[in-house]
């Protein structure tokens, strides 16, 4: 018998609401999209009900709320990467707007 | 060093060895720890085309916004969703031992993404009849067309795969080749798929929404 075999079912009722309360997240997105609102709104309150939704995704679909270590190391790893991306923003700013010394 | 001491520091080694090859890594199984990795890694690629993404964007003046309906994208999504739900009862299904569950819903799944990969082809072929191209973008910029074909290009490659995936996997759990772990394992990486397009939706698609 595998590790999966042994682990007992623990039912779909769990997984079910987090599928509606994602269904839900995922709705609203689209609703923002059809808000009057700038662009830089629009990308921050869309990005945070996406990370709501990729976090309970991860944590309950894919079982990371389980295993506390794997969970740290996930999380510490791909935001560090992801972070560490953010770094050229100010030079996507200078293409816009041209060399700030310039002006 | 006697014979006696000799033999206890040699089953000493032995037994830590032992420990050091069997104890996994976060008390995860090394095949299920391998998928973790390669999600990171995968996690990484996405992250960066989507920052990418975001660059040109912020440093294009005038960047098109050619979708006029949300209908296709949203139909796709529920999809993507509906087959992680399809994937978890095929999990558990598998773990509960019900093999004939497990098969069905596992390939459940499958067609869910071969159903959402038709909407995605769908979508391209209209976008490619109204003359968008990976170098041509009849609505402005090129780097639009280069960048949405490139990214959901990249998501539906995964999709694809994890397709091929299920189907070979529930195939082989059917015929007692592989077990429910590998059942587990791959539906880890179908859900990582859905999980990045629930970034790449808000992001290539409903931010450029023409009002």
């Amino acid at each position: 018998m595998t590790t999966a075999e042994t682990r007992k079912s623990s039912g779909i009722g769990k997984d079910l609401i987090v599928f509606v309360c994602i269904l839900a997240l995922a709705g609203i997105q689209f609703v923002i999209a059809y808000q009057h609102i700038s662009t830089s709104q629009m990308l921050v309150r869309m990005m945070t009900v996406a990370i709501i939704e990729a976090g309970l995704a991860l944590l309950f679909f894919m079982h990371l709320a389980e295993n506390r270590g794997l969970k740290w190391f996930v999380l510490i790893f791909t935001v560090a990467v992801i972070l560490g991306m953010q770094y050229g923003w100010t030079d996507s700013f200078r293409l816009l707007d041209g060399v700030p010394w310039a002006k | 060093m006697s014979q006696a001491d000799f033999s206890i520091h040699a089953q000493v080694s032995r037994t830590a060895a032992t420990e050091l090859m069997t104890a996994p890594t976060f008390s995860v199984p090394a095949k299920k720890m391998a998928m973790w990795l390669f999600i990171i890694a995968d996690s990484a690629t996405f992250a960066g085309c989507l920052v990418a993404y975001g660059f040109i964007r912020n440093a294009t003046p005038n960047w098109p916004r050619p979708f006029h309906s949300i209908t296709n994208v949203a139909i796709m999504t529920l999809l993507l969703l509906t087959s992680s739900l399809t994937m978890i009862i095929g999990v558990q299904a598998a773990q509960a031992g019900e093999k004939g569950k497990a098969f069905r819903f596992t390939l459940i799944t499958a067609a869910c993404g071969i159903m959402f990969a038709a909407l995605h082809l769908r979508e391209w072929m209209g976008m490619i009849h109204e003359g968008a191209t990976l170098f041509h973008n009849p609505w402005g910029t090129p780097l639009f067309s280069s960048l949405f074909f490139s990214i959901t290009g990249l998501h539906l490659l995964h999709v694809t795969g994890g397709v091929i995936a299920l189907i070979a996997v529930a195939l082989r759990y059917q015929g007692g080749r592989y077990n429910a772990d590998d059942i587990e394992i791959t539906g880890l990486y179908w859900h990582f798929v859905d999980l990045v397009w629930m970034f790449v939706v808000p992001l290539v698609y409903l931010l450029n929404l023409a009002h």
